[in-house]
Order: structure tokens, then C-alpha cells, then sequence
């Protein structure tokens, strides 16, 4: 017995050390799995605070460029306004006020505004922080895009800040198809350049060329369908012969968000009781 | 005593300060962000007890690891480098170390560099190890140790020639 305390006294330093490298090994590995990053997040208070306060400061310098997005993104949704309205008619009959059916009835999806903190491209696996969480309906696992492109996925929210799994990350994954056809593959990311991502198991008889638009496929109850993701830079069949894999430009540029907005999707529930029944059966 | 305590807590919150929103942000080639906050660990006093210096090491990663959502792996580099660092301490100052006689603002600038470039690869290498995840990417791992290294072993001893007090 006294050996074992007078080796326990002697050690104490290697096991101090042996004791935390295995605590922060464990925080590691669970941030290596998706959606397992409980622990060790800057969605709280604390970090979000601090994140929150200077990205105030730095907003002011790029007021510039959102103004220019906000601008573009305004001209593309008059167009679209334009197009949908025929001579003289006025979309007033469809407002919320005087439509006969309830607004929330026909809009599966909802657009929550949130501004990003603190964004990382550098990395392998890449975090988002948002200012905004369950207070203003931000939950897990609701899809984050821009008027560009998609961003990502919440990983953790707190009642007021959340977290993103950027698509910048190894462990993020969505289906998506080109557009103009539904031949669809899986998005990952190989952690080599911030601006390009991949897409494996397209089938082969997909009609892909260089230039082509990649978008979501609306599979996943995460993003709607026909988000835009990026551009088809290159592709080559895989060993097998049988899937394309491409490499795609994404539309959005990663390294400078602003302001994005999170989906939430009324019909998710819905949609998860009736798939996780199909399991059980 | 109390004097060294509260300029250790300033030194931490001033490194950390800079880190987070300086060198987090420099993405110098795409992907080189230089961790000059281990400075913090380098220079912590030679004399402090040794597992109370472990275990700062270790709440000084985790904290990196909080803001920047990474897991453990600051906590688990950091833990490495405070582990190592009186064996480094020994084979860049020689025995005059072990009489605690030394500063590291007292030193030869040669022997800054041998003990600070040991720590600061340690440090690297267990972090991108543990960031990248995958061996098969060993080599671009062992690329991205070393170019970042060469930033912040640079940064540290700027901020470390800056920041001492001149020898009289």
C-alpha cells in the first residue's frame, strides 16, 4: 500500500498529463463525429459574447459588399416578381392579410435572417458561429445558405448563438443533383481549397459536362430543392467505372459571409415520423 | 508573488485576445495560420510547480479549442509541450537550468531558438496530427507543421524580444 502511494507521489506529473491528454483525446474524437461536439463549442455565452462584440466592430468594413449583395439579391427577386405577374394584375390578392388560405399552410419552408461571428476555412473540419439561436426559432440540423449558395448545417445552438457545420468540414455530407436533370450524388469536401468541393457517386449515366450547375436535390428535409451549390470544374469516373466524381466551384464564396439565413422546415417532423415508421416495419 | 501572478493573467488574456482575432484570421497561402499564443506556455515561470503548469496547459488549449470548435486537439498539443518542456529546458540551457538560475530574457539568442523551435514543432506537429485526422494525409500534414511552425517560432520571438525587459 505504501508503495503504491509513494509511486502515485512520484508519477504524479505523468499521470496528471496521461489523465488530461486522455480528456481532450475524447473531446477530439467526439468532434470528429457529426453532431457529437457537445462539450467544447463557441455556441455559448461566453465565447459567443466576445465573438459577438468585435464582429460588431468589423461589420462596419464590409458594409460595402453586403450592401452590393443585398442589392443583387433584391434585383434577382424583382425579376422573378416581374416574371410571375402578367400585364396589369397586382399580387395584392396574395398578401397574408386578405388570402383565403392561412400563410403557413401553403409555406413549407421558413427564412430566419442570422449574421455570422466568427467563420474558419483554414481548417479540416470548419465551424460557423451565428449570432442567433433557439430564441429566434434557429434549431439543429436546419440547412444555412446566402443569396449564393449553401453554407452549411446547425451543429449546436444556445438560446441566442449557434453553431455551423460549414460544408468546409469532413464530416458534412447533402445530396444534390445537377441541375436540369435528377441525377443526383453525395456532397463531402476533401479539406484541400476553401473554394472547391466534391461531388462522389454520381451515376454514370448522368449527362454531366464541364460548366454544368450543381444544386440541391430537396432529398434530405435539410435544403430545399434547386439551392445553387456551384459549377462542374472537372470530373473522372472512378475506379469502378460506374460513378463520376466531380469537382465543383462553389458559387458562394466561403472565406466572406455576412449574413445568411437559416431554413427551418415546417414539414420536417412530419416528414421523420413517416420515414422512421417505414424502419420499423 | 501576486505581482507575477496578475501579469501572467494579463499576458493570457492579451495572447489569447490576439490570437483569436488576429492570427485565427491571417489564412497567409489559403491555410497557414500561425498560433503565436503558445508564447503564453513558453515563458510561464521556470520555477512554477509542475503540475499546476500542466494543468494550465491544458485549460489554455481547451480555451483555444472553445473558440475555434475544435475538440481537444489545442488542449491535447498544449499538454504535449508542457510535458516536454523541462527536458527541453535542460538540453537548450545546459545545467545552469536546473538551478533555476536562468530568464529567458537572460539568454543567448541561439538558445531561445533551440527552446522555443523544439516546443513550438511539438506543439504543431500533435496539433495537425490530431486536426487532419488521417494519416494517409501524412505528408501534407507534416507540410503544414512545418510551414506554420516556421510563422510562429518566428512570431515568438519577436513578441519575446519585444516584450522583455533589456538586460542591464
Amino acid at each position: 500500500m505504501q508503495q503504491i502511494i509513494n509511486f502515485l507521489i512520484r508519477n504524479k506529473n505523468f499521470l496528471l498529463f496521461a489523465f488530461l491528454l486522455m480528456l481532450s483525446l475524447v473531446f477530439t474524437i467526439q468532434s470528429h463525429s457529426y453532431h457529437r461536439s457537445k462539450f467544447v463549442n463557441s455556441a455559448n455565452w461566453f465565447t459567443g459574447g466576445i465573438y459577438g462584440s468585435v464582429s460588431s466592430v468589423q461589420d462596419y468594413f464590409n458594409l460595402k459588399t453586403y450592401n452590393q449583395q443585398l442589392l443583387e439579391e433584391n434585383a434577382r427577386l424583382r425579376t422573378i416578381v416581374s416574371a410571375t405577374k402578367t400585364g396589369n394584375e397586382s399580387i395584392d390578392p396574395l398578401t397574408a392579410a386578405n388570402s383565403p388560405i392561412p400563410a403557413d399552410s401553403t409555406v413549407q419552408y421558413a427564412y430566419n435572417p442570422a449574421k455570422v461571428i466568427n467563420n474558419n476555412y483554414a481548417k479540416t473540419d470548419n465551424f460557423i458561429t451565428l449570432k442567433g439561436g433557439g430564441s429566434s426559432n434557429i434549431k439543429k440540423d436546419q440547412g444555412v445558405i446566402t443569396s449564393q449558395g449553401i453554407v452549411g448545417i446547425i451543429d449546436n445552438t444556445s438560446s441566442s448563438y449557434s453553431t455551423v457545420l460549414s460544408i468546409l468540414n469532413s464530416n458534412f455530407t447533402t445530396q444534390v443533383k445537377l441541375k436540369g436533370s435528377e441525377h443526383f450524388g453525395t456532397l463531402k469536401w476533401d479539406g484541400k481549397r476553401p473554394n472547391v468541393v466534391q461531388v462522389i457517386d454520381m451515376q454514370q449515366q448522368a449527362p454531366v459536362t464541364k460548366g454544368d450547375t450543381i444544386e440541391t436535390s430537396g432529398k434530405s428535409a435539410i435544403f430545399p430543392k434547386g439551392i445553387p451549390v456551384g459549377v462542374v470544374q472537372d470530373y473522372t469516373l472512378d475506379s469502378s467505372k460506374n460513378f463520376y466524381t466531380l469537382s465543383v466551384k462553389l458559387m458562394n464564396d466561403m472565406t466572406s459571409l455576412g449574413h445568411v439565413y437559416v431554413i427551418e422546415n415546417k414539414a420536417r417532423v412530419e416528414i421523420e415520423q413517416l420515414e422512421n415508421e417505414n424502419y420499423e416495419e | 508573488m501576486k505581482n507575477n501572478v496578475l501579469k501572467n493573467i494579463l499576458r493570457f488574456v492579451a495572447l489569447m485576445f490576439v490570437q483569436i482575432y488576429l492570427f485565427n484570421h491571417i489564412n497567409f497561402l489559403g491555410y497557414i495560420n500561425p498560433y503565436p499564443y503558445v508564447l503564453f506556455l513558453l515563458v510561464f515561470p521556470f520555477t512554477a510547480n509542475r503540475s499546476l503548469y500542466i494543468f494550465i496547459a491544458f485549460l489554455t488549449g481547451l480555451t483555444m479549442d472553445m473558440f475555434g470548435n475544435s475538440g481537444g486537439i489545442h488542449a491535447a498539443a498544449c499538454l504535449f509541450l508542457a510535458y516536454l518542456r523541462p527536458l527541453t529546458l535542460r538540453f537548450a540551457f545546459g545545467v545552469s537550468y536546473e538551478y533555476n538560475a536562468i530568464k529567458l530574457s537572460k539568454v543567448s539568442l541561439y538558445g531561445r531558438f533551440v527552446y522555443i523551435s523544439i516546443l513550438v514543432l511539438t506543439h504543431h506537429l500533435v496539433l495537425f496530427l490530431l486536426e487532419v485526422f488521417n494519416i494517409s494525409n501524412i505528408l501534407y500534414t507534416l507540410n503544414k507543421t512545418l510551414v506554420t511552425s516556421i510563422f510562429t517560432i518566428i512570431l515568438c520571438i519577436v513578441f519575446n524580444i519585444l516584450f522583455s525587459r533589456r538586460i542591464e
